[in-house]
Parts: structure tokens; sequence; C-alpha cells
């Protein structure tokens, strides 16, 4: 109960709802520690802290999907079980998810308005009516390019999926709106709009909960800063008077640095490049051309749909190039699967790690290993301890927080599970790593950690190719940045003195 | 040491006096790593059953009678155990029981062209062996989905063992080939050590080599297994061949049992079976999960339910209904149970990795 004592935001309306006292306990884990915490119609209330906090468990709660083992919560001054996600949203709770369910064979609209179809006739549904309602929501949002009513849910893209989640929750009655994350999967134009919509919901009198690991949206937009550290409520800060070093540090309850000894790039004149890639084109690839060589780290920078993450897996055997060399070390290989790459000296961790990366219902032990089989195996059989020694050793030095190495990683946090992805790689001491969005949806001391991984690897003389869509972050990890646009490389940038504007505009240029 | 307790996730308990107790704990704990903690629900149930059965009538634990529930489930054993490895990838082999009749008329009837052991078992194993290649090959080549594959050869197979034979049996005259349905080994009849045998191969295979770790990988994510570097095709088409040569192997057991080769009585149902015994030992459909254990503590379950309600003189009416009861009961409460035993040992896990060091 450190925070009790914080004075009366701005906004000063009585508190819509309130969360006293507020415990929830897993088996090993204090999720949640006596909270107490009052959200107010009219403003918007962001919740930071690092991965496993206590912020989706608060959410879980507020969804009426988790119930407190002690502590209440009060709507409108009356005392509410929230017992289940069917009576938090009659009490007009809504939680927006980071990852939204969307059924794949039904129309955006069909989606939107999922068991709320407008009806006619009985149990009839009215086709008309859904798509009238559905395009008024668009325009009074300003979607309406964003999402055709009609399309089917498996056309979606990330980011429309998460408006259609969006949307599913700005319903009249609406009083309570929590975002998780919620633009994670988003641009930034498209999160200009999402601030948008926050703040004039706020300005209807919701009251809205904003979960974010973006201290600079978090500053941006909301009115009050709640910081969760391992469940318990640290400090609750009016916007105007915090700042993101104070938030990053009550968040970890430490200083975290951001800046890195980097590589320069006359250094490596003479020397041969680790990887050289000459041309590659493929249907969405121009002409592709680049170098890594050894110790440096590359950011690669671009929107979304730049064709960044097609070239990573270009590279990686993972998609059939047509035109185009590859080089590693001088000579040419032939790169036709993962395999290929991976004996070539590569390593991808890809950007979607729970579908692409992990084996989500086998241990820690297991998927650390994964990709070392080979050289820890005589006769095909795995020698347990070396394999034992290696993964607990990577463990530990990578910090992954697991109870131990036999944990389904699906158990794991999305930080740890990044780990484990990584760990995985430095088993393999691969030449050249590629990291496709490595710290999204991870929180801020994770994200520290694999920065200074990422540049020890470096030191230890591996070439990172590091695709990130966070500006900050390229322009805080890299050696040289590429930019890419429409699948050609558009330039290339320093790391040191290079301003977001300029990768950027490099970023937006019209094609040739 | 510290190394077994991570495994285990066990008791970790440090610096305790009673070394005693505490050397009893981890036997227990080797033992329940060996048999797996999600299978203790099933040793339970086989537990129940056979109290059950034992308070009814008490023929069920004299010798014959055990080693006659060992034959008896031998040939749905190696189904049931190679099923498990193909549900473990992320698929499902319907075909299995009409692969082994296929294999029992093609036995049957090379052994009555060529008197020689070595020929029939070649002829079973070999056809098996074509029968699981081919759907390999449809399924990983052709990119058919598995079920639909299988269920496809499912009827083909059958409908080869039909022409192959007229619809006939044919008889088997063969003392060396029959022994292996009938013959003793120091008094265990030679198709349960078979299964035995079968059962420790992909015991072993599974957890102890690569080849095992990259089955579970591909069944658990595809995707996430081939950008690791497993080469996914020829892991699929393998388990499928594999699956093939078992269903080889249980099709000439069955001729051995009955000493004729039947096309379609005795593996018939078997694919369902198969099925429910690997599903009842803990396999998941979605892939990534399972064990032999359990696959093996399911027939189990499946063998001694059928015989004790023989020698209940149950109708074998009331045992299709019993069957399907307990694979429905027994999942139900595997997922009790998982939920369960996965927060108790969350909790002992605590003192993991950390509790290990302390140890040191």
């Amino acid at each position: 109960m450190t925070t009790s004592g914080e004075p009366a935001g701005a906004g000063g309306g009585s508190p819509l709802l309130e969360l006293i006292g507020i415990s929830k306990a897993f088996p090993n884990v204090q999720a949640l520690d006596d909270v107490t915490l009052d959200l107010r119609g009219g403003e918007v209330l962001a919740l930071v802290g690092e991965n496993g906090a206590g912020k989706s468990t608060l959410l879980r709660i507020l969804e009426g999907d988790y119930h407190p083992d002690e502590g209440e919560l009060r709507l409108r001054g009356e005392k509410r079980s929230f017992a289940s996600p069917r009576e938090a949203r009659a009490l007009g709770v809504r939680v927006v998810s980071q990852e939204p369910e969307i059924v794949p064979d039904v129309s955006v609209a069909e989606n939107i308005f999922v068991g709320e179809l407008p009806r006619r006739l009985g149990r009839f549904f009215d086709r008309r009516a859904l798509l009238r309602q559905t395009r008024g929501l668009l325009e009074r949002f300003g979607f309406a390019t964003d999402l055709d009513p009609g399309a089917s849910g498996r056309s979606l893209n990330a980011a429309q999926r998460q408006l259609v989640e969006i949307l599913r929750a700005l319903r009249p009655g609406v009083s309570v709106i929590a975002f998780d994350e919620p633009t994670s999967s988003l641009t930034a134009q498209e999160a200009d709009r999402l601030f948008g919509i926050v703040r004039r919901l706020a300005d209807d009198g919701v009251a809205v909960v904003y979960v974010s690991h973006r201290m600079r949206e978090v500053l941006h937009l909301a009115d009050r800063i709640a910081i969760l550290r391992d469940g318990k409520l640290i400090a609750v800060r009016e916007a105007g008077a915090t700042s993101e070093p104070d938030l990053v540090r009550l968040m970890v309850g430490r200083e975290i640095s951001a800046f890195f000894e980097r590589h320069h790039a006359e250094d490596h004149v003479a020397e041969e490049a680790i990887l050289r890639v000459q041309g590659i084109s493929d249907e969405l690839l121009r002409d592709v051309s680049l170098e890594l060589y050894r110790g440096e780290v590359v950011g690669l920078a671009g929107l979304v749909g730049a064709g960044r993450t097609e070239l990573a897996k270009a590279l990686f055997g993972e998609r059939r190039i047509e035109r185009g060399r590859i080089l590693v070390d001088g000579k040419e290989v032939r790169i036709r699967s993962p395999r290929d790459a991976i004996r070539a000296g590569l390593a991808f961790a890809p950007e979607d790690r729970k579908a692409e990366a992990l084996v989500l219902v086998r241990s820690v032990r297991e998927n650390v290993s994964l990709a070392i089989l080979d050289r820890i195996r005589r006769f095909r059989f795995i020698r347990g301890r070396q394999e034992t020694a290696i993964v607990s050793g990577l463990v530990q030095s990578l910090r992954v927080k697991t109870p131990s190495i036999a944990q389904e990683v699906g158990k794991l946090s999305g930080g740890n599970q990044q780990k484990v992805v990584l760990a995985r790689w430095l088993a393999r001491h691969p030449r050249v790593l590629i990291l496709d969005e490595p710290t999204r949806g991870i929180d801020v001391g994770a994200k520290a950690e694999v920065y200074t991984l990422v540049r020890r690897l470096a030191s230890d003389g591996v070439a990172v190719l590091f695709i990130s869509s966070e500006l900050p972050e390229i322009l805080g990890i890299s050696d040289r940045i590429l930019v890419m646009k429409a699948g050609r490389i558009t330039g290339e940038l320093p790391g040191e003195g290079t301003t977001e504007e300029e990768v950027l505009s490099l970023a937006m240029v019209e094609a040739p | 040491m510290t190394v077994r307790k991570d495994e285990l996730g066990g008791p970790g308990a440090p610096s305790e006096q009673e070394t005693g107790r505490r050397s009893a704990l981890r036997l227990l704990g080797h033992g329940v790593s060996f048999v797996g903690a999600q299978n203790l629900g099933l040793l339970a149930a086989l537990a129940v059953l056979v109290t059950i059965i034992r308070v009814q009538s008490p023929y069920i634990f004299l010798t014959s009678n055990l080693l006659n529930i060992g034959s008896a489930i031998s040939v749905l054993g190696v189904l049931a155990i190679v099923q498990t490895v193909v549900i473990i990838s992320g698929g499902l082999d319907i075909s299995v029981g009409s692969a082994a009749g296929l294999t029992s008329v093609i036995t049957a009837t090379a052994l009555v062209h060529v008197n020689d052991l070595g020929f029939g078992l070649f002829a079973g194993l070999g056809i098996g062996l074509a029968a699981g290649t081919f759907n390999g090959i449809v399924i990983t080549f052709g990119r058919v989905n598995p079920v639909i594959a299988t269920l496809a050869t499912f009827s083909g197979f059958r409908g080869a063992a039909e022409l192959t034979t007229n619809g006939n049996s044919v008889g088997v005259t063969n003392s060396s080939f029959n022994y292996l349905g009938s013959g003793r080994i120091a008094g265990v009849p030679v198709p349960f050590v078979i299964l035995v045998g079968v059962a420790l191969v992909f015991f072993v295979a599974l957890r102890y080599t690569d080849i095992g770790r990259n089955v579970y990988a591909l069944g658990g994510n595809p995707t996430a297994a081939r950008l690791a570097g497993i080469n996914v095709t020829r892991y699929k088409l393998g388990v499928y061949m594999v699956s093939g040569l078992m269903a080889g192997l249980a099709g000439i057991l069955l001729t051995a049992r009955t000493t004729s080769g039947q096309p379609i009585s005795g593996s018939q149902g078997l694919e369902l079976a198969s099925i429910t015994a690997a599903l009842l030992g803990g396999a998941a459909l979605n892939g990534g999960k399972g064990t032999i254990v359990g696959a093996f503590l399911g027939v189990t379950i499946l063998g001694v339910l059928e015989n004790g309600l023989t020698l209940l003189n149950v109708s074998s009416f009331y045992q299709d209904v019993a069957r399907g009861g307990l694979l429905v009961a027994a999942v139900i409460l595997q997922e009790f149970n998982l939920s369960g035993l996965r927060l108790r040992r969350g909790a002992a896990a605590g003192t993991g990795l950390v509790g290990a060091k302390q140890v040191e």
C-alpha cells in the first residue's frame, strides 16, 4: 500500500471503478499483491510494468476471467463480483485483447458484431443492418479506408485484426475499456488514429486503461500512469510529472543503460564479408544486395510490408529466391532450406516466436537444444549431461526465468520465451544471426538484456542483422542501418548520428 | 544429481539429515520420471480396474490368465505404440488395421507358396513398409491431410486384402512361423515378448535420440521444426513408413496367433482401437505430446477391461460401451489430473534451478 496517498488526478472526477486490495496468487507466484487503484471516467490510466509484473492478471480480473483471491471491485461505489466475462461485459467493462480472436471464414462486420448480430423476424440475422452499422462505426472512428466490412476474417493483417478487436469494444453503454498493448502491431499512422480514439473515449467519459511497453506512447497519451512490479503497485504518477527514465527505473527497480559501444565501419575495409548477398529477387524482393561483416550489428529498418521479413526468410532458405547469389566467406552457397542455411552458419529468430520458433508444448530443454542435436549426439543418442550443461548454462547466462529446464515453454512469459529462442541459436554459435523484431512484446528489462546480448555477440565476432520497426531501438544498437521500401534497399546510413527522420525519409521515398 | 532433479522437477529438499528418506524420495522420483507423472493416473486407473475385477472373479490373477492378457494385447499393442508415434508427429494413421489385414493374407499366401519363415517375415514386413511408404508419399508429396489419406488407404488396403484371397482366409502350416503366435519364451508368450521389445525400442528412440526429439518438435510446431533445421518432409515420410512397418509386424502376429491369413476378421477395428489406446495413454491429437509408457498402459487397461468383462461373463456388446466410456472418462480425468499435477509441480519446481545450485 505504498500508493494510497497519491493525490487525486487532474481529471478529478469521482472514481468509476475502484479496485481495493486486490490480490491474486498462482502456484509459485504472487501475481497481484494488495493492489488498490481507482479508474476515473474521462481519464486515461496507463498501466506499465515488466512482463510478469501483474498487468495481464489485472486485465483478466477486469474481464471477469480471473477472480481475485482477496479484495473487491466497486463500480460506481457498488461492490460487484465480476464473476464471469459475461457479467463484466454487462457492466460495461471491456478489454481489448492483444491477440484478437478472429473468425477466419466470416466477414469483418460479423466479426465485429459477433454475439450481437442485428436480427429481425426472430432469429434471422439482418445482413443489411449489419453492414450499415459496421460502416457507421468505421466512419465514426475514421477507419473506413482501412477495413472493408465485407472482407473475410482470413484476409486481415495484424493491424486490421487489432482494429476489429478495438471496434468490438466500442459499444454503447461501455464505461471502462482496457487496451492491452494495442499498438504493438500497428503502423505509426494507425497508432495515431488509435490515440485519437482513446482520447475521444475518455472525452466521452469512459475510463480508459492503457497497457503498453512503449513509454513515449504512455507519456503522450495517459493522464496518470500506474507502475506495477512483481505484482505490487509501485507508484501512480501524473503523466506531466514523470519522464521515461523515471518510469523505467520504477518498473525495473534499477537503472538501464541504452548506450552501447559501437563498431566502426572502417574497421572491416580489408576484410571479406561473412555474408554477401548479390542481387536477390523474388516476387517481392527487388535486386537486394548487402554485406555483413564480422562483429557488426546491421539494423534493417522499413515500414511494415517493406520486405524485411521476406528478405530474412529468403536468406534463411524459407522463401525461394528467383535470382541472385548468397556468399558466405566469399564462397557461394546454395540455400534451399533452413537446414542449408544453418549448415552455412546462419541463424534466424523469426518475428512470431510462438507460431514460428517455439514448440510450446515441449520443455525449455528441448527447445533450446533443438538446433544442436546433431552436435551433441553419439550414434543418435543425445548426450544428456552435455545437453543439460549447455541448456542450464544458457538459461542462467540469459537469465531465463523458469522454474526448471523441464518447464513447458508455453508457460513462460513473452520475454523469457524470446530468450529461449535466442538461447537456441546461441547454442549453435552461428556466424550470422538474423533477428526479426526480437523485442516485440517483451518488457523493457528483457529488451535491455536483448540489446546487451546482441552487442556481446557482435563483439564475439557474430554478424547480426537486426530487423525492427522501433526506430529508437535501431538507432541505438546498429553500426550501420539499411532501409527497405517496397522490396528494395533504398539506402544505408551510419548507426551513429543518424536521426529518425533520416531513416523514415528513406523508408517512405517513392520508388524510382 | 542436480541434473536429474531439474529434469524431474521433483521435491527439492535441501540440507535435511534424513538421507535415507531423501534417497527413497529420489528413487520414487526416478520411478515417476520413468513412467511420466502424467501416467500415474493411468496406473491408478489400472489398479482400480484390477481390484474391481478381482472382487468379482478370482481368476484375474492366475498366471495363465495374465499371460493370456499379455498375448491378447500384443497385436493391438504394437499398433497403439506406433499410432502414438504418428500422433506425436501431428498426424494420424487410420489405415493400420487394414494394412495389418493386408499383411496377414499376403504373408499367409507367401507361406503357402514358399514354406519358409524368413520368406514369410520378409513378405509381411515388406508389404507393411510398402503400405506405409505409400501413405507417407501421399501425405508429404501429395500434400494430403493424413486423416484423409489414411482413410482412403484404410479402404484401399482392405479391398486389396480381400482381392488377394477373394475374401477367404488362408491357413498357415509353417510351425516355426506359428511359434511366433503361440510359442513361449521362459513361459512368456512370444507375441508379448515381441510387444515388449517393440515398446522398448520406441521408448528409447523417442526419449533418448535426436530422432525422437525431432518427432516431438515436428508434431508440436512444424514451422519451428523446419526453421530449426529439421527436414520435416523426411521425418513425416519416415513416421508413416515406420507405421506401415509396424502394421506389417502386427499383421504377422495376427497371422501367427490364428495360424491363418485373415483379410478382415481379426484386424477390423484395430485402427480405432489403436487410436483409443494412444489417446488413453495421453497422446494429444494436436501433436507434440504422448509417451510410449502411456500407450502401453492404455493398451493394458483395454486388455484387462476386455479380459475382466469376459471373466465376468459380460456380453461383448457391453464391452464396446465400456471401452468408449473409459476413453471419455480417461481423457476428462487427464485434463483435471494434468492441471492438478502442473500446479504441484510448479510449486515444487520453485526450487528447481535455484535450489539445485544451493545443493552444490
